[in-house]
């Protein structure tokens, strides 16, 4: 088989800690053994993955979002940028024009409506991305500035690194953020396959529901990984048959995993059971595509 | 009297999956009539489950906007494909046509589109419901439309809908659900409160994203309080966790052991208060602890 393109395979969840580190850092690393692969960390706003794998720094990335800046001895005070602001970020106000960078979304329309170019673009850091290789295993992982508060930007900036600069990495995992609204329809955008990770009570489950309504909505295939198996009740089996969905693989709840993982540590190469339930899902990946 | 005397707990945590909803849930419980409850995870709300509101009042909650283009006006001059920063009016099949999901409502295109084809339409991203729960109290609720957009706007207007009602209602406390991560949800939820009250559990993972929103929570200037579940999955890390709060002032305020009981209530519906006596005693405790916090502050200042 001749790979021209890299499988992306979105590691995703609706609810919160259901699992998705621990499942992307390990499976990631399991595939890393045998081929090189790429792992993304994606939960911009808390990213974990960089605890877990331990390699070569390799380079940090300043990420910025252009953001117009009010050059005062250009401007006439038309009040043109303000009026096409939809986001309230460009205000005048008597004589000076203020910019809220924070409710800003680079749409450039203040800045190219201008009639006199007083609101140039200027770079502002957002976050930093950093790039790891362990062995076969490369990790990118971004990461939003404490005070920033939009992640979409950063999102789609890393999607473009690794377009533009990991193309040859057959094998892809991005870890994303916990919800069901935009930054994860952004960092799910790009994937081949979606695995959804949850765990079997119902707040697990009333999360599920929503992520794969949002999952459906970009219209990629998925299945759910059902984590810490054995602590809740079967209402998310039911589920998931009635909804088509394919249970990838079952990771039974097991306080060693826990306590591996609470540490920080890889837990594939110490626990048979997670190991195998990864080799499980490998193998429903490959089928389900 | 006053009637602007409420306090506000807002409960974050970073991580997610700490516990979060199950420590709020159980606080409305114990504060009962007292509290206007409003959960603010929007993106994945769960309280409804514990506390069974009853969905009293239903509104619709309009945020942002939308382009809509006229297919009939358009001359596929291709302007508006051109200046969109987000790729979001690709050009398919001879059509330009405004891909919703990508769309972030600016507006540049319909001031540039030289026929007018282009308009901005008010975008529905949810509905908002205020509710009477099983403890008596009001609840403000809402559910995000499915891959909607600013939910940091409908956080903050969950929480506006909450404050109206304490005051109006007279109510001492109003108690908010945050959500996990330290972005604008997080942010929108912050706003106007008294005490951040924070739920980890011992593992790296979690300290990490403590420290994080414990950085945006110091910079309001927010007294925060701190709970460690599930303490004794890990002890190390529970010690690294009270030294870290020990650092920066934070109230250590308990620690819960790991107790299946969290899991089991849940599937009847239920706060570990209602089921677990001893639980009931400890969130007790934590909730006159938090009281005691809020009123030595106010004589402080």
């Amino acid at each position: 088989m001749i790979i021209d393109k890299p499988l992306k395979i979105a590691i995703a969840s609706g609810k919160g800690g259901t699992g998705k580190t621990l499942l992307s850092t390990n499976l990631a690393s399991l595939l890393s053994v045998e081929r090189k692969t790429l792992l993304v960390d994606l939960d911009v706003e808390e990213p974990n993955d960089l605890l877990f794998i331990h390699g070569k720094t390799e380079t940090v990335i300043a990420q910025y979002k252009m953001i117009p800046e009010w050059d005062e001895s250009k401007c006439t005070l038309c009040g043109i940028c303000s009026n096409v602001c939809n986001y309230h970020a460009v205000v005048q106000l008597g004589t000076y024009i203020a910019v809220f960078k924070e409710l800003c979304h680079s749409c450039y329309a203040c800045s190219e409506l201008c009639p006199t170019q007083a609101l140039p673009m200027e770079k502002h850091q957002m976050g930093e991305t950093t790039i790891v290789t362990s062995g076969h295993l490369t990790l990118i992982e971004s990461r939003l500035a404490v005070g920033e508060e939009q992640t979409v930007p950063l999102i789609h900036k890393t999607h473009d690194l690794v377009n533009q600069q990991y193309r040859d990495i057959p094998v892809q995992i991005f870890d994303c953020p916990p919800g069901t609204s935009c930054p994860v329809v952004a960092a799910a955008k790009e994937a081949d396959f979606v695995v959804l990770v949850s765990e079997p009570t119902p707040f697990g489950l009333n999360d599920l529901r929503l992520a794969v309504e949002t999952i459906r909505k970009i219209e990629k295939p998925m299945g759910v990984v059902i984590n810490r198996y054995g602590i809740g009740d079967d209402a998310m089996e039911r589920y998931c048959e009635g909804a088509q969905l394919p249970v990838l693989a079952k990771i039974p709840f097991d306080k060693q995993i826990a306590e591996h993982y609470s540490n920080g540590q890889m837990v594939y190469d110490k626990h048979k059971g997670l190991r195998s339930s990864l080799q499980q899902l490998i193998a429903a990946i490959h089928h389900a595509l | 009297m006053p009637s602007d005397i409420h306090k506000e707990i807002v409960v974050l945590s970073g991580k997610g999956g700490t516990g979060k909803t199950s420590v709020t849930a159980s606080l409305a419980v114990i504060a009962g009539n007292s509290a206007v409850v409003a959960d603010c995870d929007v993106d994945a709300a769960n309280m409804h489950l514990l506390l069974q509101p009853d969905f009293g009042q239903t509104v619709e909650f309009y945020s942002g906007q939308l382009a809509e283009l006229d297919q009939e006006l358009c001359t596929r001059c291709g302007i508006c494909a051109d200046i969109c920063r987000f790729n979001a009016i690709p050009f398919h099949e001879d059509q330009y046509r405004i891909s919703s999901l990508d769309c972030e409502g600016c507006g540049y295109c319909a001031q540039v589109c030289p026929t007018g084809a282009i308009t901005m339409k008010e975008r529905r991203s949810g509905n908002l419901y205020t509710s009477r729960t099983k403890a008596g109290s009001t609840m403000v609720h809402a559910r995000l439309d499915i891959a909607a957009e600013n939910s940091g706007k409908l956080v903050a207007r969950v929480k506006n809908d909450a404050k109206a009602i304490a005051k109006s209602e007279n109510k001492q406390f109003i108690i908010v659900d945050g959500s996990p991560g330290i972005g604008c949800p997080v942010v929108s939820s912050l706003a106007g409160a008294c005490y951040v009250l924070l739920v980890t559990e011992p593992t790296m993972s979690a300290l990490h994203d403590l420290k994080r929103v414990y950085a945006v929570i110091k910079r309001f200037r927010i007294p925060a309080g701190c709970l460690i579940n599930k303490y004794d999955l890990n002890e190390e890390k529970s010690a690294e966790i009270r030294q870290f709060l020990k650092e920066e002032q934070i109230d250590h305020l308990a620690d819960i052991p790991f107790d299946p009981i969290f899991s089991s209530a849940m599937i009847e519906q239920k706060t570990i208060v209602e089921v677990s006596l001893p639980l009931k005693h400890l969130m007790e405790e934590i909730w006159d602890r938090i009281n005691t916090r809020l009123n030595t502050k106010k004589e402080a200042i």
